[in-house]
């Protein structure tokens, strides 16, 4: 029986592989001309360092040893209880699973920190990918010596529509900063914070190890904006709130850890009977405990980032999770 | 000079361009473990000096982490020593020790 999977991220991708091995028939629909989602170019995976790749390329062997169908440079146009239409005509299917993901905040609507004007300023995915390519430098080539980190950008923040705690920024901020100590050993490294939240196994000892062993200094206040300078740097400003006074530095590298926000195709996808957003525009599971993978339609189910921020072990288990739940539905279990 | 009964302000702000942040990490280096502070200020609310006194060890060590020396030390006299704060610690940090040793480094200041 056929089973159409929207997206070919990690979530994606492990849902056709446990279809499949539960003797169902998968089918992957990418609107990319390559399977893998935002795990492609990211460099390494915290808490554990690592190298993204290795949590690919076995996912996508395994997809190519089963036979999995995969439909590439497709997009979804709309979901219907029968299966999808796509830019490649209809599909039919007995079940529909959607893992269309997240999509990174977009920094340049956070103006004040100068996103996309300054040149010393970038995102936590363009610094992921500047090591990924093994080369992390300031625009004129030169090595950073001051680097600041900026939490919860395109999150908790009302003035660009994101509620939401995105979850997974807090401990990439503090992964991206270790890695920053060991590419520039001698940089001075400040990660401005409002909450630190270490939710995961072994997240809350690797920001000890930031601070303890890594020299990593974390300020408790958001930059309220950031400023270019004669020589190219930034000056950023922002409260310490540990000790209420006002902050001001110089710094040679500003980095913003951008949030997850709702995919855009969470709107279209709500066209469909049984498909609701929540507030924060992800996808609203049926429940929050015992139906998280499943809508309000019988036959359409979720697994990964397209409910709710989450990081790649979760997206994995619940892809899982979700398959579990198309096999029972169809009495295969 | 007349009064006019008015001034100029000092900036409030803690320019970190301008303190000078060795002593700070010389401290620091001197006690790693006052790194993994966390800031819930356990130490501060079971503070016996803090209790009487404006004394507020969180806010003093922060300060020192900043470059800010001025009258750390003398706030820094205003401690007994009594080593509660340590008990309360959830990061283990040695307090007490910060307390003898930012008063060793900060004499001059």
């Amino acid at each position: 029986m056929k089973v159409t999977v929207i997206g070919g991220g990690v979530a994606g991708i492990q849902t056709a592989i446990a279809l499949k091995e539960l003797g169902l028939t998968p089918i992957i629909i990418e609107k990319n001309d390559h399977l893998g989602g935002k795990l492609c170019g990211w460099h390494k995976l915290f808490p554990t360092m690592t190298p993204a790749e290795q949590v690919l390329t076995p996912l996508l062997e395994r997809v190519k040893a089963l036979g999995i169908e995969v439909m590439l440079s497709t997009e979804v146009t709309s979901i219907d209880s029968d299966g999808v239409q796509t830019s490649q005509g209809r599909i039919e299917s007995a079940a529909t699973v959607i893992c269309s993901g997240f999509d990174l905040f977009d920094a340049t609507l956070k103006e004040e920190y100068g996103y996309g004007i300054y040149d010393n300023v970038i995102t936590s995915a363009d610094l992921e990918r500047m090591m990924n390519n093994g080369k992390v430098a300031l625009a004129d080539g030169t090595q950073p010596h001051r680097i600041a980190f900026l939490h919860c950008v395109g999150s908790r923040d009302e003035k660009v529509q994101q509620r939401h705690c995105s979850k997974v920024c807090c401990v990439t901020g503090v992964k991206q900063a270790i890695e920053m100590r060991r590419w520039f050993p001698k940089s001075e490294i400040y990660n401005f914070y409002m909450d630190i939240r270490m939710f995961g196994a072994g997240y809350e000892e690797m920001y000890r190890s930031a601070q303890q062993e890594h020299g990593i200094q974390f300020i408790r206040g958001r930059i309220s904006e950031a400023a270019p300078v004669l020589n190219g740097k930034v000056q950023i400003k922002a409260e310490d709130t540990l000790i209420g006074r006002p902050l001001k530095m110089t710094v040679d590298l500003l980095v913003l850890l951008i949030g997850m926000t709702a995919g855009q195709s969470n709107k279209c996808w709500t066209r469909c009977a049984g498909i609701t957003q929540s507030d924060s525009m992800f996808l609203k599971p049926k429940n929050m405990f015992a139906g998280n993978v499943c809508s309000d339609a019988p036959n359409i189910f979720y697994a990964g980032t397209v409910t709710a921020p989450k990081t790649i072990g979760e997206s994995l288990n619940e892809a899982n999770a979700a398959a579990m739940r198309v096999a029972q539905y169809l009495g295969r279990l | 000079m007349i009064d006019f009964g008015f001034g100029v302000n000092v900036a409030r702000a803690v320019n970190m361009d301008r303190n000078n942040l060795d002593t700070a990490h010389d401290i620091f280096n001197s006690l790693p473990d006052l790194q993994a502070c966390i800031a819930c200020g356990s130490c501060t609310a079971t503070c016996t000096a803090g209790n009487l006194t404006s004394f507020n060890f969180r806010k003093v060590h922060t300060l020192v982490r900043r470059g800010e020396y001025k009258e750390a030390y003398s706030e820094m006299s205003k401690c007994m020593l009594c080593g509660k704060c340590r008990l309360v610690c959830p990061r283990g940090i040695n307090t007490r020790g910060v307390v003898l040793t930012i008063k060793k480094k900060l004499g001059d200041y």
